[in-house]
């Protein structure tokens, strides 16, 4: 064959490089502080592995500051202002899960110093995942983001719960990635590329293959499964039950993160062409998730399982926009990463108060949290707002998300938004009742056990609680300030 | 070029490794099932990776190979540990969680 041309190495942009690999050598270093100084290190280790993760901030402001797009590899690793939106939110994410882990690992007798290396190899996935223009970069940064994540999940080693949480974990991850990666195959065989732009002009030229309708469904699918979109949603609520709750609040924010940045990537770059599969599909699915997730939420009795299916309806409001992608792109593309730069916030929020208030009651379930305002006001008076943001209630921050949801399936128009419009009204209702089921024995009811001494927040708790809250309550009162970041994201995603 | 006949081979592959998947109830033979999902995948990239007349496809294998290599390791690991725990790797033991 003559396409075997000689070797060329590929010219590197190191400044572009820099996140990634300031992440990985600070993931390197705690490994090998690991091995030299051993259990004399546990106490460094949380301290050693948020450095790194805002170490690795820096690089990525003065790439922001710089502001040129960068490509590199034949267009396969892209570097602009939507990939660094999209990274400052993984590193945030996951300084904020550092801060919740702190105590619960070190109290729990779990394994320290692996449980940080992992946790920032799932975060350099995630990073390289909003940088990738390309079937094979992106299928590299998933499974980067996902192994360690799977141990994450399995990692009470001698809780017979979270083996189970890191078995089906597994199971439906790797499923899941197989699935997609068959759609990958079918997608290249046509396009004869795997780089997104060059498949887009393959899709769009030419009849219409049914070939290709089968292949872009088979990729949607494979991560329809990581965002834990119904019907792909089973793993979910029990992985979250039985893995340890920092764990499960990386993967409820950052995982879900990385699954909607992959979509968003594949749906606005490769696949916008074909429009008639898409929007029928996520139009389906997001309506489903929305409501099968609000559904079930309603009667959960476990405060973690709660959250799970909150979770997987926040994720149906997240697939709306996709629904509209083709005909209204910029608006859709900036109300999913509003949507996604709020969550974050809100949802570790909620499960930063969970973790304070398990340290005490050692109970996940709902009734353990009544009567939580005579004993720990302040805790009440944060989760009230995380749970109100989190049904989209002013002036929490949650509010400006849905807003966003409802301009681009304005802007797009017609009787198919329209419904979805509906649904999603509908949706944030039934939403509201099982918020509220947590809030009012919060609030209105007696202790249940009698047992009124006051929860002592510990300092990296009381940290994470400041940020989220802050956070929250930013967005929702000056939400230019998230909505500044949309824009910017949107110009360069659709631009490129 | 045989395209048709190495696809449907890629396909039957694919199927059998999800009858697998949702049949079997052993961890392992799971684990095995995935594997020939995998394969058939790469079957497809180096097929139409030569159709094409590109090498991207065969590299895009070698990726799948690694990276379902690595996976597989952590499956394992799992498996062993509910054999550990348990005693037995059978998947539909595993349900102290529902709802």
């Amino acid at each position: 064959m003559d396409v075997l041309l000689a070797f060329t190495r590929p010219s590197l942009d190191w400044h572009a490089l820099a996140p990634e690999l300031t992440l990985l050598a600070f993931g390197t270093l705690i490994t090998i502080v690991d091995i030299i100084w051993d259990d004399r290190s546990k106490q460094t280790m949380p301290t050693l592995a948020g450095i790194g993760l805002l170490a690795t901030l820096v690089p990525i402001l003065t790439l922001a500051v710089d502001g040129t797009e960068r490509s590199m590899f034949g267009g396969a690793y892209v570097v602009d202002d939507f990939s660094l939106v999209l990274k400052a939110l993984f590193l945030i994410s996951g300084y904020i899960v550092v801060l919740m882990s702190v105590d619960y690992i070190r109290e729990g007798d779990y394994y320290e110093n692996e449980y940080y290396t992992l946790m920032l190899t799932s975060l350099l996935g995630m990073v390289m995942m909003s940088s990738s223009r390309d079937l094979v970069s992106v299928f590299v940064a998933l499974e980067l983001l996902s192994i360690p994540a799977y141990m994450l999940a399995a990692w009470r080693k001698g809780g017979p719960r979270s083996n189970e949480a890191g078995l089906k974990y597994y199971l439906m991850g790797v499923f899941a990635s197989a699935v997609m990666l068959y759609g990958m195959s079918l997608v290249y065989g046509l396009a004869g590329s795997t780089t997104f732009d060059v498949i887009a002009q393959e899709l769009g030229s030419g009849s219409s293959n049914p070939v290709a309708v089968l292949g872009i469904l088979f990729v949607l699918i494979g991560f329809a499964f990581k965002v834990s979109a119904v019907p792909f949603h089973t793993w979910a609520p029990d992985t979250y039950e039985g893995a340890p709750t920092p764990v499960t609040a990386f993967l409820a924010v950052a995982s879900k993160t990385a699954g909607m940045v992959a979509l968003i990537q594949l749906v606005f770059v490769a696949f916008l062409v074909r429009d008639d599969v898409i929007q029928p599909f996520f139009w389906l699915i997001s309506a489903l998730t929305m409501t099968v997730g609000n559904l079930i939420a309603l009667r959960q009795t476990n405060i973690v399982r709660l959250l799970a299916y909150s979770g997987i309806a926040q994720g149906g409001f997240m697939l709306v926009p996709f629904a509209v992608a083709a005909d209204a792109p910029a608006r859709a593309i900036e109300a999913v990463v509003i949507y996604l730069a709020i969550y974050a916030f809100m949802n570790l929020g909620a499960f930063t108060v969970v973790l304070a208030v398990a340290r005490k009651t050692r109970s996940g379930e709902i009734d353990s949290y009544s009567g939580l305002f005579q004993y720990a006001p302040g805790l009440a008076v944060a989760m009230t707002v995380f749970l109100a943001a989190l049904a989209g209630i002013p002036p929490a921050g949650g509010w400006f998300a849905k807003f966003g949801l409802f301009r681009a399936l304005l802007d797009a128009g017609g009787g198919w938004a329209a419904a979805l419009g509906v649904i999603v009204a509908i949706n944030t209702v039934i939403a509201f009742a099982y918020y509220a089921r947590v809030l009012m024995p919060m609030w209105f009811q007696p202790v249940t056990d009698g047992d009124e001494r006051p929860i002592v927040v510990t300092g990296a708790l009381g940290a994470a609680l400041t940020v989220t809250l802050l956070a929250t309550m930013a967005f929702g009162v000056l939400p230019g300030l998230v909505g500044h970041f949309g824009e910017v994201s949107v110009l360069s995603a659709l631009g490129g | 070029m045989l395209l048709n006949q190495f696809l449907i081979l890629g396909a039957f592959l694919f199927a059998v490794g999800v009858y697998g998947v949702l049949a079997r109830r052993n961890g392992v033979m799971v684990l095995m099932s995935i594997e020939l999902m995998l394969n058939a995948v790469n079957i497809n990239l180096v097929v139409f990776g030569v159709q094409h007349g590109v090498v991207s496809g065969q590299v895009f294998a070698l990726f799948v190979i690694a990276v379902a290599a690595a996976e597989v390791g952590v499956g394992l690991a799992i498996v062993l540990l509910l054999y550990r725990n348990r005693t037995s790797i059978d998947v539909e033991d595993f349900d102290l969680m529902r709802g």
